[in-house]
């Protein structure tokens, strides 16, 4: 060993468990993209309903919102917390690679049960929640099993303190497990039917599912992503995290507000006021850790901005922060009663959502998995660096397509929805309103086009870059700012 | 016994209060002066593994 200083055993790391999820998260990724992209041009052009009851709106609408949130997202969470949990720990995964393989079969099943259950028509009818009691259940055996694995890599850790990444994560994994079990206490009708009835009713039920549903959004696609954001983008700006002392405030602040936000997805219903109320305070309060993460995100760059000019990995990571830092400002200011009176049911949600999961959660998978890749199967670097930066700007421009067609249609669509004529009449009738929103669905499914076509670019480079090959171009160069302006002597 | 649960009832009213001054130890914690230096190597944990082909 030549580096007695640093950790003097070599550790064998389990990558092939990584390897394994790197892969199914960029196909789900791939399908679920493709996926939204389809059922958007169903919007608008309905004949892509296809008649079939299977190929319908309703039906195919749960398998994008699953692929995208848990086979694209779930597979890179499990695949970056268990290379992330290795690593600062410095420990090999807990449990073996058997217990391993276990967990990604079993997550790949549950995956497969949901969505080919969402084209036959069996679900429970809860949004983001739509599998029914069986594959529920798996999915709690599994849950279990990963849970065991990160948590054991944690307890056997040659690192004296846990690094903050993995907070995040182990938040994620908790509050997740939490989350579905209270979510899906159900009856089935027969041990050998699919059907089950949810064991609440009325306003308590609708409440319980948006604890749920906004908790899914809170530790799914924030905290456990904001766990890969504090290790990759340290990684790949080679510095360490701006302030660890800000990441602290940050965490516990995300873990005291988050859980109590689901009430604003049910303003103007059958809620109490005082809940009602409480959800709105909790949700303008979570400004203070979008506030947090963002100035930690982007302040690890901070007198290392050039990197940005040459290396696109990094671009993705650092602009996904910055959506970070934009949409969870959105956020709050939507949960604002009075602007959800204009925003609530209407696109602007739909844009919302996407601004987050596009631009944050989709960019800074993007930069772990272009980071992970060529580590993973041993290649000096991607097979080409300029091909992320294709990705990278058609991807870009397709969020801002999307994001962009879908504030103007649905504040159009509030605005339309509150008119009323001089006698007090509503001045539209709803198909007036589905109708003016034609072009603005034709621009957002566009978007969604683009967004597809980056990932294939993606794909492309992954597969090149596996086989070891590497693309003859022109290496980004750092031109220092000196030395771009004329000279003076 | 009956005293106890009067205690909790009264601690429970007050939960939001109990979880303010929890967050603001944790707060008190992480900017103490004395804890600037763990904190900073906390970080460089990441970096630790460089020569394990990290």
């Amino acid at each position: 060993m030549t580096a007695p200083t640093a950790s003097p055993e070599r550790v064998a790391y389990n990558e092939e468990i990584v390897k394994k999820f790197v892969i199914a998260a960029t196909f789900f990724g791939v399908v679920g993209f493709i996926a939204g992209t389809f059922i958007a041009f169903q919007l608008a052009f309905p004949i892509l309903n296809l008649g079939l009851e299977w190929t319908t709106f309703g039906r195919l609408r749960p398998v994008h919102t699953s692929a995208v949130v848990f086979a694209f997202g779930g597979n890179i969470m499990l695949g970056t917390s268990f290379y992330v949990v290795q690593r600062t720990c410095r420990q090999t995964l807990f449990g073996g690679p058997t217990f391993a393989n276990l967990i990604f079969w079993g997550y790949q099943l549950v995956i497969v049960l949901a969505a080919t259950g969402y084209i036959l028509g069996i679900t429970q009818s809860k949004e983001y929640a739509e599998p029914e009691w069986y594959v529920d259940l798996l999915l709690t055996v599994v849950w279990v099993m990963y849970l065991i694995a990160f948590a054991g890599t944690l307890m056997t850790r040659r690192e004296s303190h846990i690094y903050v990444a993995n907070w995040f994560y182990l938040a994620f994994i908790l509050t997740i497990a939490v989350l579905h079990l209270g979510n899906n206490v159900a009856v089935p009708v027969s041990w050998t039917g699919t059907k089950s009835y949810i064991a609440m009713t009325g306003v308590q039920d609708a409440m319980t599912q948006w604890w749920y549903g906004h908790n899914a959004v809170g530790f799914f696609l924030t905290a456990g992503f904001l766990g890969l954001m504090y290790y990759f983008i340290p990684k790949q700006a080679e510095r360490p995290v701006y302030s660890y002392r800000l990441s602290v405030i940050h965490y516990w602040s995300l873990i005291f507000l988050y859980i109590w936000a689901g009430p604003h997805h049910l303003y103007y219903t059958a809620l109490p006021d005082w809940t009602q109320t409480l959800g709105m305070a909790f949700s303008v309060m979570l400004w203070m850790p979008s506030w947090g993460g963002m100035i930690n995100g982007l302040m690890t760059l901070s007198g290392a901005w050039h990197k940005l000019r040459t290396d696109p990995v990094l671009r993705f990571l650092v602009t996904s922060v910055a959506f970070y830092g934009m949409s969870t400002f959105e956020g709050p200011a939507m949960s604002i009663k009075a602007v959800n009176s204009l925003s609530h049911y209407t696109d602007w949600t739909i844009g919302h959502v996407h601004s987050g999961a596009l631009g944050w959660v989709a960019f800074v998978s993007f930069g772990a998995l272009y980071f992970l890749v060529p580590k993973l199967w041993n290649r000096e670097r991607l097979y080409s660096l300029r091909m992320v930066t294709w990705h990278f700007w058609i991807a870009t421009i397709g969020i801002v397509l999307y994001i962009t067609s879908m504030w103007i249609s649905g504040i159009m669509q509030g605005l339309m929805w509150r008119a009323y004529d001089e006698y007090g009449f509503l001045q539209y009738s709803f198909i007036e309103t589905v109708e003016a929103m034609k072009p603005y669905y034709i621009i957002r499914a566009t978007g969604g086009l683009l967004f597809v076509a980056g990932a294939l670019i993606m794909v492309y480079n992954f597969i090149k870059t596996a086989n070891g090959e590497l693309r003859n171009e022109l290496a980004f160069e750092d031109v220092p700012e000196t030395a771009q302006e004329p000279a003076k002597v | 016994m009956n005293s106890i649960e009067a205690v909790y009832q009264w601690a429970r009213q007050a939960w939001v209060i109990w979880m303010i001054l929890l967050f603001l130890g944790i707060v008190f914690w992480a900017f103490r002066p004395k804890n600037k230096r763990r904190f900073e190597e906390d970080g460089m944990i990441p970096f630790k593994d460089e020569n394990n082909g990290g």
